[in-house]
C-alpha cells in the first residue's frame, strides 16, 4: 500500500527543501522516506469523512495589533550577526539563476 | 488562420500603512539600507508575527472598492521558496481563502464600456530586495513586510488597450481609496501578465505566456502587443507556444525568455499556525463601506448632472483624489462649481506645474480658495485683483486680510461712483457728444478715465450700468 | 548535603533569611555542574555573567514576594537569550547569539532568576533521547549508560541530579514529560497558549509549549505562575485569567472523576510500567477519587498525524536557517544555490534531515490532501475523543512512556519503532492540552513517570492531584546517586 518513493522522487523532494543528496546516499535516503511512509501505512484507512481538519488549537481569534510604528533599533545587532555584511547590506554569492524570483 | 487573444493581470499593490504587515517595523520609502527592520523581518529563530489591523482594513477597503466579496473567514498560509529576499524561507499570504473573490471593474472599451472581472484579492507581505554585483549579490530587508494586496483579474482581457484600460480603472478606483499612492514608479504597484492566442472559435484557451518586468501601463501595453505578433507569427508558421515566463526590455521593445516552467512550482502552501483566523465581521464591513470614498466614476457623473460641468472638466478634476476632494470641498463651501473647477485647472494646475509639486504639499487650503471664490462672485474684488489674490493664497496668507491691507476692495457702491462718473462726464463734454452721434468707443474711453480716477477699483459692471444710465439721460 | 533536595519555597526563605547568598548558593550550583559534568553532560553552556547576576540580586537584597530571587536554574538551549549563545543543538547555530530575550527568559531575570546555562537537547527538540544533539550526549543521572530521554534531555538530567532546582524545557510531542519520566521529575507541558512562544525556536509551531521541570509538584507550580501569561507577541497566546497554582495546590483529590484510558495500557507498555500506574490509581481511589477506565479509541492514529504535522511545520520552520542571515554558512560556495544547499547539508544532522524531507514530502503538490490534510482530519478525531472523556472526568491518567529510559545508542533506528516511544504523549500534544509527568515508581533502578492529563487551561487540576499523589508516595524522594558511583 505503501506510496514508493523513487530515487527520483526523492531527489526532487530534497531539492525542494534544498538538501542535497550525492549518488552514493541517494538509496539509503530514499529507504529512509519509504521506511516513514510505511508507518504512515495506515493513515489512508482512518474514517474521516465528513471531519473539518484541525491546524491549531489556538484559543484565539481575531488577533490584530494597532498600525503603529515602532523601530526596535536592532539593525546593528543583526548586520554584526550576519555571515557577511558590507554597507549596511547582506551579502551573498551572485544570484546566477534569476528565475527563482516568485 | 486568425486568432483572438485572451489577458489576465496580476497586480500587486503596496499597502500605505504606518507599520509592516506582520511587525511593527516602520514602512518607509527611500530609508537607509536595512533601517526599518528588525528580528521579526530578518526571520530570527523564534519570532512570531502579528497582523496589522489597518492592513485587513484596508484589504477590506479595495475589495469593496472593487465590488468583490469579501471573505468572513480568511487566514494565511504560508508559501514555501527559498530566496535571499524571503527571510523565513516562506511568505505569509492568503492561498486557500483570499480576502475577497468575484470583483469587477468597469473599464472604457474603443467606445463603449465593459466589465473585467476579479478572480481574487489577497492579502499578503512584501519581500526584501536583492540588488546584483559582479561576485555578490546583496540583500535589504526595508521592504521585506510591506503589506500588499494581490488583484488576480479573471483572463477576460481581448487587446492590449483593453489591459491597458483596465489598469488605469484599476489604479484610479485604488488611488481614490485612499488605501495605496499606486505608483509604478515606486514600485507601489506591480504588474505581472498572463497572454495566450487561440483561434477565433476555438473553446480552449492556448497556452499561457508570463511576462515580468513590466515597470509602467505603457511598457505593459507594448510587451503585450510584441507578444501578441510574436505568437502569432510561430503559431501560423506551425509551431507551438510552450509555457514559459518572458521578460520585457524597454530598449529593444521585445521580450525575451526568462525561464521554461517544468510543471508547476510547488510551494508547499498550508496554513499559517502562528496567526490565528480571522472572523470579519458585517459591522465591521458596513463601517469600511461607509468610510469608503466616493468612486472617480459616481464623482463625473454628479460633477457633470448636477453640478453642471462639461464632461471634459469632469475628467480633468478627478485626475487625482486629493484634486477631487479639493474641488467637493471648494463647492461644499459655497463656491461656484464652474468658477472652481476653472481656478483648479487654470492656477492652481499652473502653480502646481511651475512649482512641480502635488496639491497636498502647498499652502493653497479648499477654505482660501473658497473665500476668493466668494469674494469674486459678490464683487468684492476682480478677477484681475484675483491674480494677486491667488499668489498670496500660495505663500499661506488669509485672502480677506489680504485684500484689506492692500485696499483691493472693487468700489461698487453707487452712491460712491456716481460722483466720480458725474465728474468725468462734466470734464469730457465731447465723448458725451460723440456718443449721441453713435461713436461707441466714447463710452470705453469715459470707463477708461472712470477706472482711472478710481485707480482701478471701480467694478466695471456697476460703472457701466451707472455710465449708460447717465449718458441716456 | 544539597540545597535543591529541599524544595524551592525553603530554598527560597533560606535566602530571604540570609542563611546563603544568592552568590553562594549560585557558586555551588556551578561548582556542581562542573563536577558532573563529564558524567551528566547536561549543559551546552555556562552563563559567565551568573555569578555577577546573582551578587547584584544579593546586593539590592532577595525580594522576599519572589520566589525565583536569586534563585539559579537552567534552560533549554532551544530557548533564546541574548546575554548567551542559544544553538538548538544543532551545528547550524554553533555560534549564534541571538539579538533578544524569549519572553519566558525575560520574566524569569525580571523576577531575580540567575540563569546558569543552557541545556543539552536533541537538535532542533528532534528526538527522544538527546542522543542527536550535534555536540554531546547528555546521560541519564540514574544510570549513566541510559538517555535521560529527549528532547529536553538536559534540562530533566540537571534537575534529577539536583544541580538546578528547576529547569524550563519545551515540548513539542512529549519532550518535557518523557524526560521527565526517565529521570524520576516532574515536568509539565501547560495548554497550548498558556505560555508565551516568543523565543523558543520553532519545531512544530502549533503544538510547540515550554513548560517547567521541576523536583516536586509545587515547585512546578511555582515556575508556571512564572512564566504563564499572555503575550502581544505571541499571537496564539491565551488571554485567559492565570490563577496561582500554588494556591489550592492541597486541596486533594476527593470526588476528583479520573479517567483511565484502556488504551493507555495497552500491548507494548512495560508490565512494570502497568503494575505502577493501577497502583497509582488505587492510590486515588484510597484518596477519594474515583477511577474509571475509558476509551480514547483513536489515540493509535496519533503518531502518524504528528508526524506528519509536526514533520510538515518543522520543515517550513527550518527554512529560515539557509546561511543567509544569521548562524552557519558553509565555505568555498560557488554561488547562491550552492549556499542553500552545502550549508543546509552540512549544518543540519540526519534526524532533521529525515523530519525536512517527510514534511517536505507531505506538503508537496499531491501529497498535501492524502497526508497534511488527512492527519489534521485524524487531529480533529483524536480532540473529539478527549472532549467525550473529559465530559465527565476531571482528568485522564496513564503512564507517561511505554518503557523506562534506554540504553545509550541503542535508541532504534526503525522510525516506526523509534517513534511509538512518544504514543502516550503526543496526543496530548495534538489536542494542546495539559499534561504532566511525575514519579510514580521504579523498575530495575530507573524512574517510572506517570502522566496527569488535564481540560484545556486546568493545569490547576493537575497540580492538584499530582501534589495529593507525591503527599502519598514517596517516589519523589528519591534521589539518583549518579549511576550508583
Amino acid at each position: 500500500m505503501t506510496e514508493k518513493v523513487n530515487e527520483e522522487k526523492t531527489q526532487h523532494i530534497a531539492g525542494l527543501a534544498k538538501l542535497s543528496i550525492d549518488k552514493e546516499d541517494l538509496p539509503k535516503f530514499t529507504e529512509q522516506l519509504n521506511d516513514m511512509l510505511e508507518m504512515l501505512d495506515e493513515i489512508d484507512t482512518v474514517d474521516t469523512d465528513g471531519v473539518e481538519p484541525t491546524y491549531t488549537v489556538t484559543d484565539r481569534i481575531n488577533v490584530m495589533r494597532e498600525d503603529v510604528a515602532d523601530n526596535w533599533g536592532q539593525r546593528d545587532a543583526l548586520l554584526h550577526n550576519a555571515p557577511e555584511a558590507v554597507d549596511g547590506l547582506i551579502r551573498v554569492p551572485t544570484i546566477i539563476d534569476e528565475s527563482e524570483d516568485k | 488562420m486568425n486568432f483572438e487573444t485572451t489577458i489576465g493581470l496580476e497586480v500587486h499593490v503596496e499597502l500605505k500603512t504606518n507599520s509592516k504587515i506582520f511587525s511593527p517595523s516602520p514602512v518607509k520609502y527611500g530609508a537607509e539600507a536595512n533601517a526599518n527592520t528588525n528580528v521579526i523581518d530578518w526571520g530570527y529563530p523564534g519570532t512570531l508575527p502579528t497582523v496589522n489591523k489597518q492592513v485587513i482594513a484596508n484589504g477590506i477597503t479595495a475589495a469593496l472598492a472593487l465590488h468583490a466579496d469579501i471573505q468572513k473567514h480568511p487566514h494565511f498560509d504560508r508559501k514555501n521558496y527559498f530566496y535571499p529576499d524571503n527571510p523565513k524561507g516562506y511568505q505569509v499570504t492568503e492561498n486557500d481563502t483570499p480576502a475577497a473573490i468575484n470583483g469587477w471593474i468597469e473599464v472604457k472599451s474603443g467606445d463603449g464600456k465593459k466589465k473585467i472581472g476579479i478572480e481574487e484579492m489577497h492579502v499578503e507581505e512584501d519581500a526584501g530586495k536583492n540588488t546584483h554585483g559582479k561576485n555578490y549579490s546583496y540583500v535589504d530587508l526595508n521592504r521585506q513586510g510591506t503589506p500588499l494586496i494581490e488583484i488576480v483579474s479573471k483572463p477576460e482581457m481581448s487587446s492590449p488597450q483593453e489591459a491597458y484600460d483596465y489598469l488605469e480603472g484599476l489604479r484610479e478606483r485604488i488611488q481614490f481609496t485612499g488605501v495605496s499612492d499606486v505608483k509604478m514608479e515606486e514600485g507601489s504597484m506591480r504588474v505581472d501578465c498572463n497572454i495566450s492566442l487561440r483561434p477565433i472559435g476555438s473553446d480552449q484557451l492556448g497556452q499561457k505566456i508570463e511576462l515580468k518586468n513590466l515597470n509602467s501601463f505603457n511598457y505593459v501595453r507594448k510587451a503585450l502587443a510584441y507578444e501578441e505578433e510574436r505568437q502569432a507569427q510561430v503559431l501560423m508558421s506551425g509551431g507551438t507556444i510552450g509555457a514559459e515566463t518572458r521578460r520585457f526590455d524597454e530598449l529593444t521593445g521585445k521580450t525575451y525568455l526568462m525561464r521554461v516552467k517544468e510543471g508547476k512550482d510547488d510551494y508547499r502552501y498550508f496554513p499559517e499556525p502562528d496567526l490565528p483566523s480571522l472572523d470579519i465581521s458585517d459591522d465591521w464591513i458596513n463601517e469600511l463601506r461607509e468610510a469608503l470614498p466616493e468612486m472617480p466614476a459616481s464623482r463625473r457623473k454628479r460633477y457633470v448632472n448636477d453640478l453642471g460641468l462639461t464632461e471634459y472638466d469632469a475628467m480633468v478634476l478627478t485626475q487625482t483624489k486629493e484634486m477631487s476632494d479639493f474641488f467637493n470641498k471648494l463647492v461644499e463651501l459655497g463656491s461656484d462649481p464652474k468658477m472652481a473647477s476653472n481656478y483648479l485647472q487654470g492656477d492652481v494646475n499652473a502653480y502646481l506645474n511651475d512649482n512641480q509639486v502635488v496639491l497636498e504639499d502647498t499652502k493653497i487650503t479648499p477654505e482660501a480658495l473658497a473665500t476668493m471664490i466668494k469674494m469674486i462672485m459678490d464683487k468684492t474684488i476682480s478677477t484681475k485683483m484675483a491674480k494677486k489674490v491667488f499668489k498670496a493664497i500660495t505663500e499661506g496668507k488669509d485672502p480677506k486680510k489680504f485684500v484689506k491691507e492692500k485696499g483691493l476692495v472693487q468700489l461698487s457702491d453707487p452712491a460712491k461712483l456716481q460722483p466720480i462718473i458725474d465728474e468725468v462726464l462734466e470734464n469730457n463734454q465731447q465723448s458725451i457728444e460723440d456718443f449721441h452721434n453713435g461713436k461707441d468707443r466714447a463710452v470705453g474711453f469715459l470707463i477708461g478715465q472712470i477706472m482711472k480716477q478710481t485707480h482701478g477699483k471701480a467694478n466695471p459692471q456697476i460703472v457701466n450700468q451707472l455710465l449708460m444710465k447717465s449718458l441716456n439721460n | 548535603m544539597n540545597y535543591f533536595d529541599n524544595d524551592l519555597e525553603s530554598v527560597h526563605q533560606q535566602l530571604v533569611n540570609g542563611d546563603i547568598t544568592s552568590e553562594e548558593l549560585t557558586k555551588q550550583t556551578i561548582d556542581k555542574i562542573n563536577s558532573e559534568a563529564d558524567d551528566i553532560q547536561a549543559y551546552l553552556s555556562m552563563n559567565d555573567q551568573a555569578i555577577e547576576k546573582a551578587k547584584a540580586i544579593d546586593a539590592a537584597g532577595i525580594d522576599p514576594d519572589n520566589i525565583f530571587s536569586g534563585m539559579p536554574i537552567a534552560i533549554k538551549d532551544n530557548i533564546v537569550t541574548k546575554n548567551m549563545k542559544t544553538t538548538a543543538a544543532s551545528k547550524m547555530l554553533e555560534n549564534f547569539t541571538s539579538v533578544y530575550d524569549a519572553t519566558v527568559v525575560e520574566k524569569l531575570e525580571k523576577a531575580g532568576a540567575v540563569i546558569v546555562g543552557k541545556t543539552n537537547l536533541d537538535e532542533f527538540a528532534m528526538g527522544s533521547s538527546t542522543e542527536k544533539s550535534a555536540f554531546k550526549t547528555t546521560r541519564n543521572p540514574w544510570n549513566l549508560d541510559t538517555v535521560p530521554g529527549g528532547s529536553s534531555g538536559g534540562s530533566a538530567a540537571t534537575v534529577s541530579a539536583g544541580e538546578v532546582p528547576v529547569s524550563l524545557g519545551s515540548d513539542t510531542g512529549g519532550s518535557i514529560r518523557q524526560p521527565a519520566s526517565f529521570t524520576g521529575v516532574v515536568g509539565l507541558k501547560p495548554t497550548y497558549g498558556r505560555v508565551s512562544r516568543w523565543g523558543l525556536i520553532a519545531f512544530g509551531s502549533s503544538f510547540d509549549q515550554i513548560g517547567p521541570l521541576t523536583n516536586n509538584v509545587k515547585d512546578n507550580a511555582h515556575m508556571l505562575n512564572a512564566i504563564a501569561g499572555h503575550d502581544e507577541h505571541d499571537a496564539t497566546s491565551s488571554k485567559k485569567e492565570v490563577p496561582d497554582f500554588t494556591e489550592h495546590i492541597d486541596a486533594g483529590v476527593k470526588g476528583l472523576r479520573i479517567a483511565l484510558p484502556k488504551e493507555y495500557l495497552g500491548e507494548g507498555v512495560d508490565p512494570e510500567i502497568k503494575t505502577a500506574i493501577k497502583q497509582a490509581a488505587e492510590t486515588y481511589q484510597k484518596l477519594g477519587a474515583t477511577v474509571d477506565e475509558v476509551s480514547l479509541p483513536n489515540s493509535k492514529y496519533g503518531v502518524m498525524a504528528y508526524y506528519v504535522l509536526a514533520s510538515s511545520e518543522a520543515s517550513s520552520n527550518l527554512e529560515r536557517f539557509d546561511g543567509v542571515r544569521y548562524g552557519y554558512r558553509a565555505d568555498g560556495v560557488k554561488n547562491l544555490e550552492d549556499l542553500y544547499v552545502k550549508t543546509r547539508s552540512t549544518g543540519f544532522g540526519n534526524e532533521v534531515k529525515r523530519r525536512i524531507m517527510l514534511g517536505t514530502f507531505s506538503l508537496s503538490a499531491g501529497s498535501f490532501d492524502r497526508y497534511f490534510k488527512q492527519a489534521a482530519k485524524i487531529r480533529t478525531i483524536i480532540l473529539n475523543d478527549f472532549q467525550k472523556v473529559f465530559k465527565d472526568h476531571d482528568l485522564i491518567m496513564g503512564p507517561t512512556t511505554p518503557t523506562t529510559a534506554f540504553k545509550v545508542g541503542t535508541e532504534s533506528t526503525d522510525p516506526t519503532e523509534m517513534y511509538t516511544n512518544d504514543t502516550l504523549t503526543i496526543p496530548v500534544n495534538l489536542a494542546g492540552l495539559p499534561g504532566m509527568s511525575l514519579p510514580a515508581g521504579f523498575s530495575k533502578g530507573l524512574p517510572i513517570g506517570m502522566q496527569l492529563i488535564g481540560r484545556p487551561f486546568d493545569e490547576s487540576t493537575i497540580y492538584q492531584a499530582g501534589y495529593a499523589f507525591e503527599q502519598n508516595t514517596d517516589f519523589h524522594k528519591e534521589k539518583p546517586q549518579l549511576g550508583g558511583k
